[in-house]
């Protein structure tokens, strides 16, 4: 399997302390998405300017000259040219050059996570899947949620939904929790923003909470997206039409954390410029009421 | 007799003025405790001749007269005789060791300041001592020409061998007792049930039972008892002092209510230390005046501590509380009264050079809270919660206060103390009793013994009221391996100070190295015992505490000092820094020079030469490459194990002069800065000058993979060798901003403490952390931040959104 992060004392993934693996390649592009190297199932290289000493070791080590060293921008990668071979990467004294996505066994992914099994079973805790979207490797993201339930570890997966009906039902018979995000109640602007539609996801969401199984809402809140008040009301009129015992929403307030990923992948942020801004606090206040008025507790961060 | 109001305020670390929590709380200090506060805060540290005035007059009087027991007693004595005795406006806990608060006396028998040294203390920059022109004279004129010669400090120093000497300017390890008497200690419960009268009838029986035909120390003996008793005498002096006064501050007072006060205050002092406290608030007054006697009577190090205090007055609040005669209220603030009263204990200055370079940090006075007792059960009370609501009120410097953690300890109190970290005070710390009890018992302590044990300074334990565990001094690890890859000599001073242990470029293999590492350990080591075990018999012979000695177990039965084997348990240190440091400096050269060859020994002593200067690429490969402790990575943790392991090795077992041994300890207090000062560039990319790790945390910015890992690479560590490690684990406020927060961050002190942790303790970072972070970002690689529901380590971030973190932790800070 294929991951670009494992972190650990994860205490935003669920209940207790957990570690998160973030696995690679994400069928979404959300404009405002916090890990954009984790789209591409493939590894891909990262640049980080300010750690770069300019030593240029990179250059040298490249077997396909695709590297160059400018003053302005540092290193400049030569996309048509670069393969991804890593060499670059592994010459770097600095980490400026590194290569998102390393592929493990699952022996040794399991050694990861047992390593945090102590805080697990300490706070209760677990293991959280995250990416990119782990439903887009359902082999690997079954096996994984096997051997943990084997130790059993609590299992919790950090998905848009966004698969087919078959792979979440796979999916939900091994795992105690779903992790969900809610970004956009009306399908046109949820492609907009998002590069799909969400229909499916909402099917699976409805799936999900008829077959009683345990759920998180999050919404990433933002001005512009999806913080208006049709939206709102949308949103928790569906959570609301849904059996769903826990009706807790986690409003998080949008933050372009994600601007600086693009910056080392050389690729840009939000480039059509769609509006998007952080809710003012008169938002937050209006959604937080709309919510209750639907009988659902909204709780600003988590 | 308590006004309740309205906000709350709480200050920030570096101000002097009060600014308005963000954290307020539903208690509060009241109008007396404010103002009481706002004194103490203001005072400025002073230098009082008064001590030394008295001293010598008496000295010059009397010395040669009594045998030296009878002398020191004699001594302290006059001084609660004639010393200034004050009360200060509001105060319900009454006594100074100087004329006034933050005032502080010298021990010129100990160590006396030259006039320059007094100079130097008036003017400097950081940590003045103001002091008069006119004191300076007369202290030139009457006190430095009668101790010159005399000092316990020049007997010290005439009397260590040359290579001790170099080893010790250069920073290979330092001293404790070469300005300050061995202290280090806390007590026990015995002063709330015994007075100082009650222990003058038991020094009596033990002197009638003295044997002169068969004991030949009778004699010793009988001059130890004679000495404790007067020192009982003293200290029931100086409190019918404090009573008089307040008798005759209350003749003239017009507010009928602070009138009461005083009254009441002479009542206590007439009860207390003579006889055992009857209330709480006698409880206090009790043990304030055992404090100040001790502190009096010499300049411990660490000042005194009174151990288990919310165990030793949960009794009488309770039984006041049940009574109608207390209140909550009223129990607070009088425990608030006892916080100010040690905050305004500044630490004696130092002498010579040390004056002009070392701000000296306050005496600590650690408080434990919470913790087991002495048959095992959970010591939790309602004071230990009063306590907690007092150090998030008054955030003073000192008291210190550290919670202690057991497996019996509820998760209530806990978290009530997580939440009172989360204020970013930096403290209280966390210990583990079901550790430290175990650490104890490894030294031979009873288990009833060690239960009543716990911290009294920094980490370091004993078994409280019963135990002299003296803590010697700091080796510089890291300076070891700097040694060792000079083959014995000091790159920075050019001086040859250790052992030929061989050219490192020659050697062929890491074991090799590090057996040449380890013979040169031995050999400091061996030094430091060699001089400890001096000046240990010297304190013995010329500065007996026998007031100190009345409150340790079993001086008076034994009829010895606390300074002779008068305690039950005689307890040796030497504190162990940088293990962080050398761990990965370690393994910085065992991965890189012998495993995989990526640079040759000289490439990277040439680099370690030029402060890495033109070898930054070398650098960043070594930052970035190699295995570091703290990241529950093996390859590294091994090599900590190993080390550690090693240590205890070399110093476990080395033979004090009380018939018992020293022991490993991994503490630095402030050191690692000092030591890191005098170093050149270590091999894991550290530059020279720049601190060394601090106790048995990771090196600044090594630990990568977050506190779990840092906790796994400690648990690895079987902490139960030493007398105490400690852990700094740095924390970002958004961390710990959600009570579920709270509760993950309690997990995580159980988790460490459930793989055998002895200490923790969490800083929460501020801004200025932060801009420090930016400019130097490779120390830093620890900082984990959370955005919104998402969290990513500082450094990771770019520009705009480091500075907006920066924004936010102002706010939330503090």
């Amino acid at each position: 399997m294929r991951l670009f992060d494992i972190k650990r004392y994860a205490i935003n993934d669920g209940p207790g302390i957990r570690i998160t693996l973030f696995m690679k390649g994400c069928p979404l592009s959300c404009v405002w998405c916090h890990n954009p190297e984790g789209g591409s199932p493939q590894p891909e290289k990262l640049y980080t300017r300010k750690k770069c000493m300019g030593c240029q070791a990179c250059v040298q080590a490249c077997p396909h000259q695709a590297l160059r060293w400018t003053e302005e921008q540092g290193i400049v990668t030569d996309r048509a040219r670069c393969v991804v071979c890593g060499r670059c990467a592994a010459v770097c004294p600095a980490m400026a050059m590194e290569i998102s996505g390393k592929d493990y066994t699952f022996d040794e992914a399991m050694r990861e996570i047992e390593k945090e099994m102590l805080f697990m079973d300490e706070s209760g805790g677990g293991v959280t899947f995250c990416g990119g979207e782990p439903l887009m490797h359902p082999d690997d993201l079954a096996e994984m949620l096997d051997r943990c339930g084997e130790l059993g570890i609590h299992r919790a997966v950090d998905t848009t939904l966004f698969a087919s009906e078959a792979v979440v039902r796979r999916i939900m018979a091994r795992c105690e929790l779903f992790l969900v995000d809610l970004k956009q109640m009306d399908s046109d602007k949820h492609r907009a923003y998002t590069g799909v539609p969400n229909e499916p996801i909402l099917a699976n969401l409805r799936m999900i909470a008829e077959a009683g199984m345990a759920f998180w809402i999050r919404i990433p809140l933002i001005e512009g997206v999806n913080a208006d008040e049709e939206n709102i009301a949308r949103s928790a009129a569906f959570l609301s039409s849904i059996p769903w015992e826990r009706k807790v929403v986690n409003l998080l307030p949008y933050h372009d954390i994600g601007k600086g990923k693009h910056e080392k992948r050389g690729s840009i942020y939000n480039p059509q410029h769609l509006p998007m801004a952080a809710p003012s606090a008169d938002t937050l206040a209006r959604c937080i009421a709309q919510f209750e008025a639907q009988g659902i507790t909204a709780v600003v961060g988590g | 007799m308590i006004m309740q109001t309205e906000t709350t305020f709480s200050v920030s670390r570096y101000a002097t003025e009060f600014v308005p929590s963000h954290a307020a709380n539903n208690y509060g200090m009241n109008a007396r405790i404010k103002r009481l506060r706002q004194q103490s805060f203001e005072a400025e540290p002073s230098l009082s001749i008064e001590r030394a005035l008295i001293e010598t007059r008496f000295y010059q009087e009397n010395e040669g007269k009594y045998p030296i027991p009878i002398l020191r007693a004699l001594n302290f004595l006059e001084i609660c005789k004639r010393k200034t005795i004050y009360i200060g406006e509001d105060e319900l806990i009454v006594g100074e060791r100087g004329p006034k608060p933050k005032s502080v006396p010298t021990f010129p028998e100990l160590t006396c300041h030259s006039v320059e040294d007094l100079h130097v203390l008036n003017t400097r920059d950081l940590q003045r001592y103001t002091i008069s022109e006119e004191d300076i004279e007369t202290y030139a004129r009457e006190v430095i020409p009668y101790w010159q010669g005399r000092t316990q400090r020049e007997r010290i120093f005439n009397h260590v061998p040359q290579d001790w000497k170099e080893a010790y300017e250069l920073g290979m390890f330092t001293e404790f007792m070469e300005q300050r008497a061995p202290g280090h200690t806390a007590l026990d419960g015995k002063i709330y049930q015994y007075g100082l009268l009650d222990l003058k009838e038991r020094i009596a029986k033990a002197l009638s039972a003295l044997d002169f035909m068969n004991d030949p120390e009778a004699t010793d003996k009988q001059e130890e008892l004679t000495a404790m008793s007067i020192s009982c005498d003293a200290a029931i002096l100086f409190a019918e002092r404090h009573a008089d006064l307040a008798d005759e501050l209350s003749l003239t007072e017009k507010d009928p209510k602070r009138k009461a006060e005083l009254l009441k205050i002479a009542e206590v002092c007439r009860w207390v230390p003579a006889h055992a406290p009857r209330t709480y608030w006698e409880a206090i007054q009790m043990y304030w005046f055992i404090h100040l006697g001790t502190i009096t009577e010499l300049n411990g190090w660490d000042a005194m501590n009174p151990g288990h205090f919310d165990q030793h007055l949960a009794p009488f609040y309770e039984r006041e509380i049940a009574a109608g005669t207390l209140t909550r209220d009223e129990a607070k603030e009088l425990m608030s009264c006892f916080f100010i009263k040690v905050n305004n204990h500044t630490a004696p200055p130092k002498v010579g050079i040390t004056a002009k370079e070392s701000g000296t940090y306050n005496d600590f006075t650690n408080l434990n809270i919470g913790g087991i007792k002495a048959d095992g059960s959970d010591g939790v009370s309602e004071v230990s919660y009063i306590m907690l609501e007092t150090i998030e009120e008054l955030h003073l410097l000192q008291p210190g206060s550290a919670i202690h953690v057991s497996v019996r300890t509820p998760e209530r109190f806990l978290r009530a103390g997580c939440k009172v970290i989360r204020q970013g005070h930096g403290y209280p710390s966390v210990f583990n009793p079901d550790v430290y009890v175990e650490e104890l018992m490894r030294q031979g302590k009873s288990l009833r013994d060690a239960r009543e044990g716990g911290c009294s300074g920094c980490i370091e334990v004993g078994a409280f009221g019963k135990e002299a565990y003296v803590l010697t001094g700091y080796l510089n690890v890291p300076k070891v391996l700097e040694v060792t890859l000079h083959d014995g000599l000091d790159p920075v001073s050019g001086r040859q100070v250790g052992l030929h242990t061989g050219d490192p470029r020659q050697f062929q293999s890491y074991e090799e190295l590090y057996a040449a590492f380890l013979k040169q350990i031995h050999y400091f080591v061996d030094m430091k015992v060699r001089v400890s075990n001096y000046i240990d018999r010297m304190f013995a012979k010329y500065a007996p505490a026998t007031f100190l000695s009345l409150f340790i177990d079993d001086c008076i039965a034994k009829g010895k000092d606390y300074y002779n084997c008068g305690p039950r348990y005689n307890t040796t240190y030497i504190q162990c820094t940088g293990l962080g440091t050398i761990t990965d400096s370690l393994s910085v050269l065992r991965k890189h020079v012998f495993e995989e060859k990526h640079f040759t020994m000289d490439a990277l002593l040439k680099a370690m030469e030029d402060n890495f200067v033109g070898h930054e690429p070398m650098r960043q490969f070594i930052l970035n490459r190699t295995p570091f402790f703290g990241n529950d990575d093996d390859y590294a943790d091994e090599i900590a194990v190993k080390v550690f392991d090693d240590l205890y090795e070399a110093i476990e077992g080395k033979p004090n002069t009380k018939g018992e041994c020293f022991h490993l300890n991994m503490l630095s207090t402030t050191c690692h800065v000092y030591f890191g000062k005098i170093m050149g560039a270590t091999p894991n990319g550290r530059l020279a000058g720049r601190a060394i790790s601090d106790g048995t945390s990771p090196s600044h910015g090594a630990d990568t993979h977050g506190p779990s890992a840092v906790i796994k690479s400690l648990g690895k560590l079987d902490q139960t060798k030493s007398g105490g490690t400690l852990l700094n684990q740095r924390f970002m406020p958004s961390l710990l901003k959600r009570d579920e927060d709270i509760a993950k961050l309690a997990s995580l002190i159980r988790s460490y403490f459930a793989l055998g942790g002895h200490h923790i303790q969490f800083n929460m970072v501020d801004t200025e952390t932060l801009h420090a972070a930016q400019r130097c970002p490779e120390e830093y690689r620890d900082l984990l931040v959370r955005v919104a529901g998402y969290s990513d380590y500082f450094n990771d971030m770019n520009a705009d959104l480091q500075a907006d973190v920066i924004a936010r932790t102002e706010q939330e800070c503090f």
